[in-house]
């Protein structure tokens, strides 16, 4: 588990507190998308879409990247990572499995002991 | 830890993890053979998983569903290409809709499973292929998206 700092939670809690960022986001964890064809959904202007990006952004809920000349925003879960670091989470998920298995070898070589009948004197 | 070996190979996406067990060939094997003992080693205790149809043999298939938190499901299979009891098998893992049909806008892996014997124990290799970087973030990315698609419904219903 990572540790999360009160700030940051305050941060999430402010972000996620107005609707049209929470739509936002749920938007940009799908497909990364830039902030004049996100704006399009919405009936307001630009600067106001951008000012709610900001607002996620800061959250560390969204990431910005620069594109020639547009900005594109992706949900955090799909920042883009390196195929190490890719290779490294599926490696965790593997790990788990392999001890899984240990864990059930473990649980049939040395059976849940029965409660004693007689307690122990 | 039963791991003692792991290898990346950045240029293939394959990653490559060996295990020591302490059981025969025969026992691990019977693991991947039984769906009910596959089912309490396949998916992470959050997810747990339940394996629906299960056909260990060239061309059958495994079908499965985790149920997340939320009650939600993801769907998945095993298309098995090869098979040979006790020492190894190999399937193409993907993802699929509620009917089990392949989601074809899903990226899939390629896992061969090998056990060999050594004084009494097991080594189990595992060797996972992604085709494409964007395929195996989008695999990783699921439950990470699928957690936090569900946190803001929650959220939304709860200020609504």
């Amino acid at each position: 588990m990572h540790q999360i700092s009160d700030d940051r939670v305050d941060a999430w809690f402010h972000a996620l507190s107005d609707r049209t960022r929470r739509d936002i986001l749920r938007r940009v964890l799908v497909t990364e998308q830039s902030v004049s064809s996100l704006a399009r959904n919405y009936s307001m202007s630009l600067t106001a879409v951008q000012k709610h990006v900001g607002v996620l952004e800061r959250a560390g809920l969204i990431t910005r990247r620069r594109t020639g000349r547009e900005t594109l925003t992706r949900g955090d879960a799909g920042t883009v990572r390196s195929a190490a670091q890719l290779l490294t989470e599926l490696e965790a998920v593997w790990r788990e499995r392999i001890a899984r298995i240990d864990d059930l070898l473990d649980a049939e070589a040395d059976p849940a002991p029965t409660p004693p009948s007689h307690p122990k004197d | 830890m039963p791991v003692t070996d792991i290898s990346h190979d950045l240029d293939a996406l394959t990653l490559t993890i060996t295990a020591q067990f302490a059981a025969p060939v025969q026992r691990i094997w019977d693991i991947y053979a039984d769906p009910r003992q596959l089912e309490k080693v396949w998916g992470p205790p959050e997810y747990p998983a339940t394996v629906v149809d299960h056909d260990l043999s060239p061309g059958g298939r495994v079908t499965y569903y985790m149920t997340g938190p939320e009650g939600d499901h993801v769907y998945g299979y095993w298309n098995v290409l090869t098979v040979e009891e006790p020492s190894s098998f190999s399937y193409e893992d993907g993802f699929a809709d509620e009917s089990f049909a392949p989601n074809p806008e899903m990226p899939t892996s390629t896992c061969v499973s090998t056990f060999t014997e050594q004084d009494g124990t097991t080594l189990a290799r595992y060797v996972t292929t992604f085709g494409t970087r964007e395929g195996l973030q989008t695999v990783l990315d699921m439950g990470v998206e699928e957690g936090s698609r569900s946190a803001i419904d929650q959220i939304d219903s709860l200020v609504a």
